[in-house]
């Protein structure tokens, strides 16, 4: 019998799906409407907004030890570095010299956060990329650990408000070091499992190697930082083109992808995780006692008129703060400079030309946080 | 391949180590003394009153203005035959747990040391079918205290 219907007289018409917000894959509430062609994405459209909190707006109406709760709760997985970020814009403001011993408590506080958001991406990619649920329990029994200690000395898993302007709100407990170790010990073991479980193998490599290629130019053209943009070969990193803290005080490295893809951010991320071992080890080594406070700290907080823009290196990317302040207890305008915000943009060209299944993993390998994207 | 073996060792090792897991209703791991779970008010043993005095500090410090604090004059106050030092103390004192976002603002304004937030499972653990009852007013917010449950804490 031969086929009536010849190719040509089908009419070949693109279906537009929509993905989210409320789907799993897409890391909280995020909608891409895809245009597929079969099972390939011709284009992708993404919509923001559905955790649109004001988070700027309200900010306005906090002072300023009471918008740090806020930022705690704008950037949920990397609360130290979006504390961060704040309290070092109104230190600035401020004109406030923070005592040593209180920067090297937050950078240990922040590599620590980069690890544990790092072990939550290595998790959540892993359930994107297939290895379904077994990342996700490996990469958190590790990461449970870290927020132990922050629970042992901030008294809360993850919502710390732990960072003051001017230091650190109260001292931290009398065994930190010996926990610190402990931590970091428990860590390069979870990151010796996670990289033994994943990164070699050769059914994970298949999936990821050739995925979401992000050219070089394609990153810089869409203002993409921290491992998206070097996973595709550029060596940008805050930490060292403009030391904040202590950073130029430590030795790290700054790992680079080559080709761009997915399994390069995977790589380049075990390998951030390394580094920030480093890093901590020589943070403890050089923790000296003393004040956590600045002598004399005003009571209230105060900020001359003025207008400061703060970037740091949050593990996805770089985070700023631009404050206005017109004097007074309040920010004027806080603009949170979301990294994620624009590394989400690269999105579309990560993903056209590829299977629908790819897309998925070109967002998990962005490894967003929706909070911090809609603000 | 070698990979593959690789990630099959790694999960076989696993078997050889405890669980880190636990059972979650029955068991409880055990907190640190600075957990913050809600804000609770302080019981003075020695005067049989709260510390509290009703001074609005933390009302008005509270990002989310979440409490609402009523003051009273004393009525065991020296100066009324009483033997309190405190000539004002808390009359009504209400906290919407369902608003607080657990910051530590209100324990840090607090001239008198009167609050402090709950570090037991007693705390952590307030679920209702009704939003209403998350609103805890004083005697609820002292119970902790007077009965000696709350484990003491350096910012206490
Ligand atoms: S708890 Fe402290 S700050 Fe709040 S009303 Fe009572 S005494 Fe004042
Ligand atoms: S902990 Fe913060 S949000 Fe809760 S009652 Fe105290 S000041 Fe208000």
């Amino acid at each position: 019998m031969t086929n009536a219907l010849q190719p040509s007289e089908f009419e070949v018409q693109d279906i537009m799906i929509n993905m989210g917000p409320q789907h799993p894959a897409t890391h909280g509430v995020f909608r891409m409407v895809l245009q597929v062609d079969g099972e390939i994405v011709k284009d992708l459209i993404p919509h923001i907004g559905y955790m649109h909190r004001g988070a700027e707006k309200l900010s306005e109406t906090m002072d300023f030890r009471q918008g740090i709760g806020f930022m705690d709760r704008t950037e949920y997985l990397a609360q130290f570095n979006a504390e961060l970020g704040y309290v070092m814009a109104v230190e600035k403001l401020m004109d406030i010299e923070v005592p040593e011993r209180a920067q090297w408590i937050r950078m240990i506080l922040c590599e620590l956060n980069r690890l544990s958001s790092h072990f939550m991406f290595t998790g959540a990619f892993g359930t994107d990329a297939g290895v379904f649920g077994t990342s996700f329990t490996y990469a958190f029994r590790w990461r449970e650990e870290i927020l132990d200690l922050f629970e042992e000395i901030t008294g809360d898993r993850l919502m710390y408000a732990y960072f003051r302007p001017g230091g650190l709100a109260w001292e931290v407990t009398d065994n930190f070091e010996a926990r610190v170790r402990q931590v970091l010990e428990l860590s390069k073991q979870g990151i010796k499992d996670i990289d033994g479980l994943v990164t070699n193998n050769e059914i994970f490599k298949a999936r990821t190697q050739g995925v979401g290629v992000l050219t070089k130019e394609q990153a810089i053209d869409w203002g993409t930082t921290g491992p998206v943009l070097r996973a595709s070969g550029v060596q940008m990193d805050i930490r060292r083109d403009e030391p904040y803290l202590f950073y130029d005080q430590v030795e790290f490295d700054i790992p680079i992808g080559q080709n761009g893809d997915v399994y390069d951010r995977w790589c380049l991320r075990m390998e951030e995780m390394r580094q920030s071992v480093r890093i901590v080890e020589q943070c403890l080594t050089k923790l000296q006692p003393g004040p956590i406070q600045p002598e004399r700290m005003p009571r209230m907080l105060r900020t001359p008129p003025g207008e400061v823009y703060i970037r740091t290196e949050a593990p996805r990317g770089e985070f700023g703060i631009y404050m206005v302040s017109k004097g007074g207890n309040r920010p004027h305008r806080l603009k949170v400079r979301s990294s994620c915000f624009a590394n989400l943009q690269s999105l579309r060209d990560m993903s056209i030309g590829q299977y629908v299944a790819d897309a998925v993993l070109a967002l998990g390998s962005m490894d967003i946080v929706l909070c911090e994207v809609d603000r | 391949m070698k990979g593959i073996l690789k990630s099959m060792a790694t999960t076989l090792s696993t078997f050889a180590r405890k669980p880190v897991t636990r059972e979650y209703p029955e068991t409880h791991k055990e907190l640190p003394e600075r957990d913050r779970a809600f804000p609770v008010l302080l019981w003075d043993k020695e005067a049989h009153e709260p510390f509290c005095t009703g001074c609005h500090a933390c009302e008005r410090a509270c990002p989310v203005e979440c409490m609402t604090v009523l003051m009273k004059d004393n009525p065991a106050h020296k100066s009324v035959g009483g033997e309190s030092g405190r000539r004002k103390i808390i009359d009504k004192f209400w906290i919407d747990y369902g608003r607080c976002m657990r910051c530590n603002i209100c324990v840090e304004v607090c001239n008198f040391d009167a609050i402090t937030m709950n570090n037991t499972w007693e705390g952590h653990e307030k679920s209702v079918y009704d939003r209403a009852d998350l609103v805890q007013d004083l005697p609820m917010l002292l119970s902790e205290h007077r009965s000696g449950e709350l484990k003491p804490w350096v910012n206490e």
